[in-house]
């Protein structure tokens, strides 16, 4: 027992019990031959009157089951100069002889029989005990609300909230959230713009809560929150910036499906707790934490709807080209995401094409769009090829490389069509690139692939970017650190 | 009554005063940051004109990208070398 608050074992024998328990019940003579021949100590979880002979010592407060981990009652531990020395639980005569030293233990009894749950592992329980013995460990500023006010309104009074109600960060929901993460809540996670102050485990768990976050979504929201504040994904500049950008965090591996988050049907849209939640947690520490808020540092002319929350997660267990982690360096298998400086996802249609080059050209035609047919280079974007476009490529044998080299090939027009003035149109590329042969619309490895959606449907979604590159932003991916 | 926990930094932001007005640019040292913005340039051409023509000295900086923060050694180098800077914004 590290914890120096945890109440010390008395020297002998210590048997944790509850009356509701038919074991513990079963075994009270047991406790009356050992209380005859060893030091014993008997602690009661739920009836301070439970035995009754031998008599009891309260465990009212769970102090002695949490601290020693008590998980099943009966729980007999053998105590030496208050530490413990052996441990036994349920009821199993040899053990208890074996650790008692006395025998012939409960002759009228069968050998063996299970124990129940202990109280202070109860699922009702156990968030409230970790509040009150584990309080020391959080460190963020107490706000007490008081019993006449709302605490929904409060928070949105406060601006805690991206315009849609936020759960109370109670102690209990925090110290539940930290337990989705090995991490110590004093860790430094990342440095947050605007402001630029170092979060802690702590504070994100707190905005995860507020998202509505699980607590097994947390490493995601942790990974997300590194992946996004840092100079290479430059956060600071997507909230500094007039266009609509936000954070899209792409998600992958065995770990998506553990957690539930969708990847099939209305993958990009509403109805899945974990895709809307982890985005929308990483928001939050930007908003509250950062600082970064609409009107404020946040520039955005118009915004998009995905600055709430813009999450989702690859079908890579069925996609036939790996997923976008892969391509950039992660191991297959291994739980991982991206976070891309993009847009709100904008519609590829085709139903037509049923040859891969067609549909290749017709991809093509339609990327040529994004921003701005006549401006090219510096933005990227990720396709979200839908389950029937993937199947035209996949059956003709075209694996990731393949699709994006044939795309890029009709993705390069002459300068003469996008210099500035060209058809009439301002926009467009400086005089210097007028007489370029060719110019292609994305740098390279600036256009992404990913696979999501449901199975019906010869559509495609496309998430325009910002800025790219050491201007502005790049893509990042990290392995999701548990 | 509920407690909950604090989703802020906590910091509490040390506010700094301006510094007075200067009555005249004349032999001051005036910046001029760029922030690699298209023609933004353009701007601080014309600002320079007006400026050196009631006396004052003008030296020219620029970010390396408009996306991001200005690199701490610049705006070092700007605070030790101007009494005022002007940055222009526009596309």
């Amino acid at each position: 027992m590290t914890d120096p608050t945890a109440p010390p074992l008395p020297d002998g024998i210590v048997v944790i019990v509850k009356r509701e328990c038919e074991t513990c019940q079963m075994v009270v003579p047991v406790l009356r031959e050992l209380a005859a021949s060893v030091e014993l100590h008997v602690y009661t979880q739920d009836d301070p009157d439970f035995p009754g002979d031998p008599a009891a010592i309260p465990d009212s407060d769970l102090a002695v089951s949490w601290f020693h981990d008590i998980e099943t009652v009966p729980t007999v531990i053998r105590s030496r100069d208050g530490a413990e020395v052996a441990r036994t639980v349920g009821w199993a005569r040899e053990a208890w002889e074996e650790l008692t030293g006395v025998d012939d233990l409960g002759g009228d009894l069968p050998p063996m029989r299970p124990g129940c749950g202990s109280m202070s592992v109860d699922p009702d329980l156990v968030d409230e005990l970790r509040v009150r013995f584990g309080r020391s460990t959080l460190s963020s500023r107490r706000i007490e609300v008081a019993a006449a006010e709302d605490e929904f309104e409060m928070m949105f009074a406060r601006g805690w909230s991206d315009g849609l109600p936020v759960i109370p960060p109670t102690e209990q929901r925090v110290m539940a959230m930290l337990e989705g993460t090995s991490r110590a809540p004093s860790d430094i996670v990342a440095t947050i713009p605007p402001n630029l102050d170092q979060i802690n485990v702590e504070k994100v768990a707190i905005s995860a809560v507020m998202a509505g976050c699980k607590p097994e979504y947390l490493p995601w929201v942790l990974t997300a929150v590194e992946a996004a504040c840092n100079d290479e994904f430059n956060m600071h500049g997507l909230l500094a910036t007039t266009m609509p950008v936000g954070p899209v965090v792409v998600c992958s591996g065995p770990g998506t499906r553990a957690i539930g988050m969708n990847s099939g049907g209305n993958a990009l849209g509403q109805g899945n707790r974990a895709n809307l939640t982890i985005g929308r947690a990483l928001q939050l520490v930007v908003r509250n934490f950062g600082g970064g808020r609409p009107g404020e540092v946040d520039r955005a002319a118009h915004g998009n709807p995905g600055k709430l929350s813009f999450c989702f997660a690859e079908a890579d267990d069925t996609s036939p080209y790996g997923t976008l982690a892969v391509e950039h360096g992660i191991e297959p298998g291994v739980d991982a995401l991206t976070v891309f400086a993009g847009e709100g996802p904008q519609g590829f249609v085709d139903q037509l094409s049923r040859e891969p080059e067609q549909l290749a050209a017709s991809l093509a035609m339609r990327l040529q769009a994004i921003q701005h047919p006549k401006l090219i280079l510096m933005f990227d974007a990720i396709v979200v090829m839908g389950p029937e476009h993937a199947r035209v490529f996949a059956d003709a044998g075209w694996d990731r490389d393949r699709i994006l080299w044939e795309v890029a090939l009709h993705l390069n027009q002459p300068g003469a069509d996008l210099v500035r003035g060209a058809h009439g149109v301002a926009e467009g590329v400086p005089e210097a690139f007028a007489d370029a042969e060719s110019l292609p619309k994305f740098r390279p490895g600036g256009l992404m692939l990913t696979y999501a959606g449901g199975g019906a449907g010869l559509f495609s979604q496309i998430i325009a970017g910002w800025v790219n590159g050491d201007k502005g932003s790049k893509p990042v991916t990290r392995a999701v650190q548990y | 009554m509920t407690t909950i926990l604090d989703p802020t930094s906590e910091r509490t932001i040390v506010e700094r005063e301006r510094l007075a007005r200067p009555a005249s640019l004349e032999g001051l040292t005036v910046g001029l940051l760029d922030i690699s913005k298209p023609r933004g340039d353009v701007f601080l051409d014309r600002i320079e004109e007006r400026l050196v023509g009631i006396g004052a000295t003008v030296k020219r900086y620029e970010k390396p990208t408009f996306a991001k923060p200005a690199p701490v050694d610049l705006r070092h180098e700007i605070a030790t070398e101007c009494q005022v800077v002007i940055e222009a914004l526009a596309d």
